[in-house]
Formats: structure tokens, sequence, C-alpha cells
């Protein structure tokens, strides 16, 4: 039993979960008051950004930070551990749900917001956050349900015959994704006898080398696979992200497929070291194709929503070659590039909106002459893909710049070129959208709705895309900091030293 | 007993999986239930089958007596129940629903999200 009092600041290891779900069941109470619900969630969110800073100031000072449930010592206590890679997603898993919350502000009608849309949406965030944060491997696969349950809410708000649809095929995969997982974690625990992830990490050192654990190694790499959209189970993707509203999208886009990728670093880099480097290989063939079926699903979609789901795609494919490779500068580089892409991706979403606001539709047959309908917008969409598509000054070019070197030095050199090449062709995807929508001549299809998009309205839809293109540019520009929080990130995954000392004491149990 | 177990979560993984390849939203669903209900008692079996006393600490020992029964994995089982159920309940509801919407419950059939038919775009920018 721990039978001091916290301190205060402990409790900043809490408040990620905490905050949101105490603001969603709020949101709940106050459902008739829409414009309020709206007003209460940014306060909420800014408050989060603003405690997940704290958090990852203090981690990044003081090293990984504890709170055990119920004051009992783990590992038979259910423990919030965080280190820095979870507190560094979780703090950008807050920026993004801010400026989501800004944009939602302006996007979500009347109607949506009666059925509960925030309350859905700060759940959304309490699981995701949970995600990151939880030292508890159960836990993790309780916060996957938490975000499924929300995502499933916000995906079908409206009950359109798309939505519905694709909420089908999301639901019924994803499920099947979490009992994977569920399975993975009943077989662990049967080989282990314990559920917190620092004790599991030092078990599994001790484990004879017969122990059946490539098995369930390999049923949580199917799991997180499907989770992070990764070929080839990626199917539900493209098939769902485009159909609900687009800052519903843009925040799926950005934050649901990244905790698919944080289990794999978790999973299998802190936990399964031994099994992640018997299964490189896979990953790193796992990780190439996902890059080309990005890409090229990218290139053959005309409606650029449906695009962008397969640009998300792509990014997945970036970080699963930075797992295989699993040296520090690679995983630094999937860091990186995971903390890019939820910015990116949730841009480019919004900037979908935008597209759709202006132009009427985000067909890139209809969509057309927004360069001279908004010049402003233009330029930040010109942000958006550079840093996409990882061109400098923007924050792609980093973290593509450190995958590309890890692979040279781990003599994977092929994987360096094939992350280049789909670079490329993500690029061209890019430069379609820019040319086809933001630089054609108005055609006579599209109706530029200038005039309806009044003042009031605009800086709540440009508004999030600039704050985040801002973010983008600035990591672009000034990386040192997140390159080191990253490399930290990375160093802590492959020495776990430190933070199975903090969850268990010296020395282990 | 672990062998009867074991055989039984193989026969009821079969069959999920075998339902859940399925064309008919009703049919995979009954194969996740069926998923759900093999993945319990794989927690269950995992768990370590022991006769043995209920964990509870008599009043006058500071600690439990003999060889207790682990009640971790019911604990497990029983979140992995409530939430595959809750999760179980929305999907079936939204089959029924886009039943009613699209018309079909084949899976193949539901092409809203994603048409078949494809125009280019314009190709002389």
């Amino acid at each position: 039993m721990i039978v001091e009092p916290l301190a205060a600041v402990d409790w900043l290891v809490i408040a990620p979960v905490a905050l949101p779900l105490a603001g969603g069941a709020l949101c709940l109470v106050l459902r008739s008051r829409g414009a309020l619900q709206a007003k209460l969630t940014i306060l909420i969110m800014g408050l989060l950004v603003l405690l997940n800073a704290g958090l990852f100031g203090k981690v990044a000072t003081d090293g990984p930070m504890i709170m055990a449930m119920g004051n009992w010592l783990p590992p038979f206590a259910i423990v919030f551990a965080v280190d820095i890679l979870g507190a560094l997603l979780a703090l950008t898993t807050a920026v993004v749900g801010l400026v989501g919350a800004i944009y939602a502000s302006a996007d979500i009608d009347i109607g949506r917001r009666r059925f509960g849309f925030y309350t859905f949406y700060l759940l959304l965030i309490t699981g995701v956050s949970g995600a990151f944060l939880t030292g508890d491997i159960f836990n993790l696969y309780v916060w996957f349900e938490v975000l499924l349950i929300a995502s499933f809410g916000l995906l079908i708000l409206g009950g359109e015959r798309a939505q519905l649809d694709g909420a089908v095929k999301y639901g019924v995969l994803n499920l099947l994704a979490t009992t994977f997982f569920l399975i993975a974690v009943g077989l662990l625990y049967g080989l282990v006898g314990t559920l917190n992830m620092a004790d599991i990490a030092l078990s599994l050192q001790t484990l004879s080398p017969e122990a059946p654990i490539a098995a369930i190694t390999v049923l949580f790499f199917v799991a997180f696979a499907m989770k992070a959209a990764a070929f080839p189970l990626n199917f539900w993707l493209p098939a769902a992200y485009h159909t609900p509203r687009i800052v519903v999208a843009a925040v799926f886009a950005g934050l649901l497929t990244k905790v698919g990728v944080y289990a794999l670093l978790r999973v299998f880099v802190m936990l399964l070291p031994a099994s992640h480097v018997d299964l490189s290989t896979v990953i790193l063939w796992v990780g190439v194709l996902t890059m080309f079926v990005g890409a090229f699903g990218a290139l053959a979609q005309t409606e650029v929503r449906r695009l962008l789901g397969f640009v998300v795609i792509g990014g997945i494919g970036n970080m699963l070659v930075g797992i295989a490779i699993g040296s520090e500068g690679a995983l630094a580089g999937t860091v990186f590039y995971a903390v890019h892409s939820i910015l990116v991706m949730t841009a480019l979403y919004f900037a979908a909106g935008g597209m759709e606001r202006i132009a009427g539709s985000s067909s890139l047959h209809s969509a057309s002459g927004l360069y001279r309908a908004d010049p402003m917008f233009a330029a930040l969409f010109l942000v958006l893909a550079f840093a996409v598509s990882g061109l400098p000054p923007f924050s792609g070019f980093w973290p593509k710049v450190m995958l590309v070197r890890a692979s040279v030095a781990a003599d994977v050199g092929w994987a360096a070129g094939a992350i280049l090449f789909t670079g490329l062709l993500t690029t061209i995807a890019m430069a379609r959208i820019w040319l086809l929508a933001f630089w054609r001549e108005a055609t006579q299809e599209a109706p530029i709705r200038v005039a309806n998009v009044d003042g009031d309205n605009r800086s709540a839809w440009l508004g999030p895309i600039a704050i985040l293109a801002a973010i983008i540019f600035v990591l672009g520009v000034l990386p040192e900091g997140i390159m080191s929080a990253s490399l930290a990130g990375a160093e802590a995954l492959l020495d776990p030293a430190s933070y199975v000392e903090t969850v268990l004491g010296e020395g282990g149990r | 007993m672990e062998t009867v177990l074991a055989l039984l979560v193989g026969v009821f993984f079969m069959s999920a999986i075998y339902l859940i390849l399925s064309r008919r939203t009703v049919r995979i669903l009954i194969g996740v239930v069926i998923l759900g209900n093999a993945v319990n008692l794989l927690i269950f079996t995992a768990g370590r089958l022991t006769v043995a006393v209920p964990p509870v600490i008599p009043t006058d020992l500071p600690t439990v007596a003999g060889t207790v029964a682990n009640p971790l994995p019911q604990a497990l089982i029983l979140t992995a129940i409530v939430i595959s159920f809750s999760l179980f309940a929305f999907l079936l509801i939204l089959s029924y629903r886009a039943f009613q919407e699209l018309g079909t419950d084949d899976v193949d059939e539901m092409r809203d999200a994603e048409p078949a038919e494809r125009r280019l775009p314009p190709m002389e920018y």
C-alpha cells in the first residue's frame, strides 16, 4: 500500500483522462444547450493542452511518473505510467482536440449537438489519452474499446446512407481487431501471470525459450496493424473515413491510427524485443507495401476526402518501416513522424472541409478556382501539401530524413528508396489537388460560394488550419526540441530500465 | 479439464471465423458474439483451472489461507463481457438500421461509401 498522500503535481498523470471524461459527462447533462457545450468543450480542451504541457515538461525533466489506482503498489494495482513517449503523444492529442473543438463550433449543427456530438468527442479524447498513458496492458484494451465506442457514435452521427455503410465495415473490423488484441492479452497473461507492462517486460526476459511467445506476438501484430490500417488490413479506413462530418474525419485521421502505431511501439519494442527482431522482416515488408498502397491509392482517387484516407495509410507505412528497423534513430523517426502525421492529417481534412465550403464539393471534377476565391486558404493548403509530402521546410521533412538515414544505416537501402519514391508519389497526388482544385479556373460546375462564407464562420474553420499550419512550420524550422524528445522516447523504449524502476520500485519487485 | 476447455475454445473460434467470413451482416454478427465468448473462455482457461477456496481473507488471519482461486481472470472476463456485449448490441442495431436504409444485408452490395463507378478527373491540367 502507498500511504502518504499524493503531491498535487502527481495528479497530472490522471488529469488528461479525468478532465475530458468529466467534460463529456457535463456535456451530456447540458444536452439541450448546444452553444454552451461548444464553449465548454473549447475551454476543457484548452485546459487539457495546458495540463498536458505541464505533464510533458515534468516527465521531460524528472523522468517517468506513475499513479497507482486505489493506492495498491504495482504490479497488483492498475497503474497509469507516463514516459516521455506517452506524454508527447498525449500533448499532441490535446492540441489536435483543441483545434478540432474550435472547428466543430462552426461545423456541427444543432441536431448533431443534441445527439451528443460533444460527449462523444470528449470521450474519444479520453480514450486516446488513456491509451497513451496507461501502464497496464489490459487497460490498454479497455481504452481501445472506449475510443472505439466513441468513434462509433461520431461516425454515424447524422445517419446518412454512406455513413451507415462505412460504419458497418469500420465497426466489425475494428471490433475484430480489439478482440484479437484481447486474445493476445489473455494468452500473455496465461504465460507470465501479470498485466502490468513493466512487470511483463521484466518477466519476459526470464522466460524459457520454449515459451509460445511467437503466436502471441503475431496476434498482437495483427491486432495493432488492423488498428493502424497497415496493408493488408487497411480496407476499413478508406471505406469509413470520408463519410462523417469533416471534423470527425479529421480527428479520426489524426488520432486513431496513431494509437495503433503507439501500441506497436510500446508492446513490440518495449515488451517483446526478442520477437520484434524475429518479425522485423515481416514488419518491414508490411510497411513498404502499406506505403505503396497509400501512394497509389491516393493517386487513383478523384474525391479529396477519399484521397486523404489513402495518404493516412501511406504515413502509417513510413512509421512501420521505422518500427521494423528498430534502431534508436529509426524509432525516433517513427515517433516524430507520428506527431507530424497527427497534426498534418487533421489539418488536411480540415482543408478538405474548407474546399467543400467554398467550392461546394471536394471532388476534383467540380472543385476549382479556389486560389482566386481565397488565396489565404490556398497558401495554407500549400503548406500542408508540402508537409505531408515530406518537403522542407515543414515538419514532414525531418522524420523522413531520420527514417531514410536509419534505413541506410541498417543496410536496407531499398526501404529508404521506397520511402523517397512514395514521398514523390504523394507529392504528385497533392499536386493534382493543387492544380485541379486551386489553380484551375472555376468551371461551370463549381458554384463558388465566397459570399456565403461570412466573417465569423471563416475564422472558425480557417483558424484551426492556420494554427496547425503554424505548428507544422515551427516544427519544420526548429525541429531540435521534438527531435530530442523523440530520441528520448526511443531510448526509453529500447532500454525500459528506468520505466520499470519507476513503476516497480528499485530493482524490480 | 483444460483439454476439454481448449477444444471447446477451438470449436468456438472455428465457428466464429466461418461465420465472420460470410457476406451477410447478421451471420457476421453472430460470428462476432461467438468470438467474444471464445475469448472469454480462453482467458478463463489461461488463468489456470484449480480446485481452491475463494480468495477471501478470514477475519482472524492476516492473509489468505492455502491455495486460493485466481480472481483476476474473472475480473478480466467480466470487463470483456460488458464491453463486447454493448458493442454487439450497438452493431446489431447498426446493421438493422443499415438494412432499412440500404435495403440489403449483403456487404458486397453495400456500395454507398465506395461507389463502383468512377469518372476520371479532367486531364487537360
